[in-house]
Formats: C-alpha cells, structure tokens, sequence
C-alpha cells in the first residue's frame, strides 16, 4: 500500500502547473496536500460537500483545456456520485485526472468500512464507464516509476492508489484546524487561473 | 376535445440564455424538456453539460464558474430536493451567482396539486434563502434576465421556476 503523505507529496511534485481539487484524506490537515503543497494558490480544498470533488473539477477542466486538473478524491467519496464517473466521460476532458485514494474506510469517521472495500475494481470501474486511460497502484514504488505514464496518457484518465489506511479518532474539536480551506481556493484560484 | 394553447415556447428561454452570455448549461433533463434539448444542442455558443444525477450540476457549475465561465443549471423540482448537499455546502457558502432554472412539476394556478414536488418547492427555496421567479407564458421569459441580474448583485443563487409545458 502507499502511504497517503508520500502519494501527496509525489503528486505535488509532479503538478507542472496543475490545479489540484483535493478531499478527504487527500486533503488531511497533517498527511494531506495541504501539508506538503509548494503551490497552494492552485490548490482547491474541498471539504464541504462530500462526494462533488470530481464534479467540481470536471467544471475547472472545461473552463480552462489548456491547464491540467487533478483531482484527488476518495473511495467513499467517490462511491456517494459513482455517476460522476459517466458524467467526465461523457465531457471527456483531456487536461482532467482522476486519482481516486482508496483507503478502504471512511477514514474521519473512525476508520468504518466503506461499501465494497477490496471488492469493487476502481480500474475496470474507470475503463467500463469510459475514461480513455485507467490505472491502479498499490506501491510508491511502482507509482513512481509509472506517474509519468499517467500524466502523458490521453484523458480523462483514472488512476487508482491503494492507500494506507489512516483512521481519524480525535473528536472534531480535538482535530488541527485546516490551513487551506475550500474558501482560500474560492478568493484565490480564480485570480490565478483567470489572469495567467 | 381541444388542443391547449402553447404558451411557452423553447426558443424565448434560450433567448434570454444567449442574451445573457451564459456560456454552458449544465442540465439533467426533464419529462417536458425535449424541445429545448433540440434547440440548446443546435446553439454553438453554448457548451451543454449533461449529468447522470442532479446533485452535481451545481458542483460542475461551482468549478465552471471558479475557472471564469457563467455557467446556468437546468433541472426539475424534484432534482433540486436531490442536489440539497450540494445547494448548501457550494452554491449558497461560496456565494456563487447563479440561475437556476427549475422545472416546477405539478404546478397549477387552479386547484390543489396533487403532486408533492410542487407542494414543497417554494417552501424548500424559501428555507435557504434562495429568491425565486416564475415563467408561465413567452412574456414572462425577461424574468430570466432579472435573476441574472441579481444573482451578480447580491452574491447568491436565484431559482426561476418553468410552470408550463413547452411547446413547438
């Protein structure tokens, strides 16, 4: 499995100017892209609706073709809008990414399974709704070596990280307050891709 | 038995649409919709958007309108019940301006409607705050241009209500 900071921390630094729409654990206050990013300004926290991550990205990419998007979703929110998967398809984005971090479990809850967890395959899911290139990873290693595949493959593409699972057991009130909330990339991201 | 009287024709709301330079619609379809799903695809300046489930039009209209554009979102009564998450925790927090337009299914001026889609609508947008304008007739179709207007102005989604069929 690949350790969720590690798989963060790669993306980041192989971005070349992305925009990156990050929920969940993707987005973790202490493992998350919010921890390691050099380019907050084209970070796009997303923290208040669970499950629209990929929605909102597909609407970033068809604003902007020339830019690549990335958008790091997880398992459990991807499962809530499985329908978003034919919706990009369907736009078929060239400039759009789709990682989705399955870590199994619906991990700020306490660490419960989601639907499906070790059952559902994320990368034939991706090719049978219609993405025109879908991958899986399960090692930074492998990740490494193959991330420049990915980002040369013709789009929408999907990629698949099986991820350590990293429960959150502190109550919300005992957690660290995000650094980056979707509200910085909402005054923002707009300023910096629509001035570039 | 007599044929109705159209009222409301496709090409008044995209009119209005193409006045008011939006340039993508984001939209799940309707029963009553198919007329203006042939004229929407035959306009070149406006990218259509459709979608598998309601709730995500606002987040792709949320991600179009960060990236610039000026996205409207058409949907029926019911799909707006649908996408509730969406509504709160994008469109209204991030204090997007945006059109939606609404298919009211079941309403009626005369009687009571037997449809809950329609009984609950109103009360629904009244809850977030979310103003609202009706179109019943050709004539009506500039209400679209005013909630245009004052979605910039106050920061904030408007909802205009479609209370009639269309008609060719």
């Amino acid at each position: 499995m690949i350790d969720n900071a590690d798989a963060v921390r790669l993306l980041d630094d192989k971005r070349d100017g992305a925009v990156i729409v990050a929920t969940m654990n993707a987005n973790h206050s202490q493992f998350g892209l919010v921890g390691v990013s050099k380019n907050p300004h084209l970070d796009f926290p997303m923290s208040n609706c669970m499950g629209k991550s990929s929605s909102f990205a597909l609407g970033v990419a068809l604003s902007h073709p020339e830019r690549r998007v990335m958008v790091l979703d997880g398992d459990g929110s991807l499962l809530m809008n499985l329908g978003t998967m034919v919706t990009i398809s369907e736009q078929a984005p060239d400039n759009l990414i789709h990682f989705v971090f399955d870590n199994g479990i619906y991990a700020i809850t306490g660490g419960q399974p989601v639907p499906g967890a070790e059952r559902v395959n994320w990368k034939n899911a991706a090719a049978a709704a219609g993405y025109a290139s879908s991958f899986s990873f399960d090692n930074l290693e492998d990740l490494t070596v193959g991330i420049d595949e990915v980002l040369a493959s013709e789009g929408p593409v999907f990629v698949h990280l099986a991820i350590t699972p990293e429960p959150e057991n502190r109550h919300p009130h005992h957690r660290p307050k995000p650094r980056r909330t979707m509200f910085d990339g909402v005054r923002e991201l707009p300023k910096t891709l629509n001035q570039a | 038995m007599t044929t109705p009287e159209v009222v409301l024709h496709p090409a008044s709301l995209v009119a209005e649409i193409k006045k008011n330079n939006f340039t993508h619609v984001v939209w799940l379809p309707d029963s009553e919709t198919n007329f203006m799903f042939q004229l929407l695809t035959s306009e070149e300046s406006l990218h259509l958007v459709p979608v598998c489930r309601e709730g995500e039009t606002m987040a792709i209209a949320a991600g179009l309108w960060v990236g610039g554009k000026k996205p409207v979102v058409l949907i029926q009564n019911t799909g707006i019940m649908e996408s509730g998450d969406s509504i709160r925790g994008l469109s209204l927090d991030i204090n997007q301006p945006l059109v939606m337009l609404i298919g009211y299914r079941g309403w009626s001026r005369h009687g009571v409607t037997p449809d809950s889609a329609a009984r609950y609508i109103e009360h629904i947008l009244h809850a977030w705050g979310i103003n609202f304008y009706l179109i019943e007739t050709d004539e009506d179709a500039n209400l679209i241009s005013i909630a245009a207007e004052e979605a910039e102005q106050k920061k904030q989604p408007v909802a205009v209500l479609i209370g009639t069929e269309y008609g060719t």
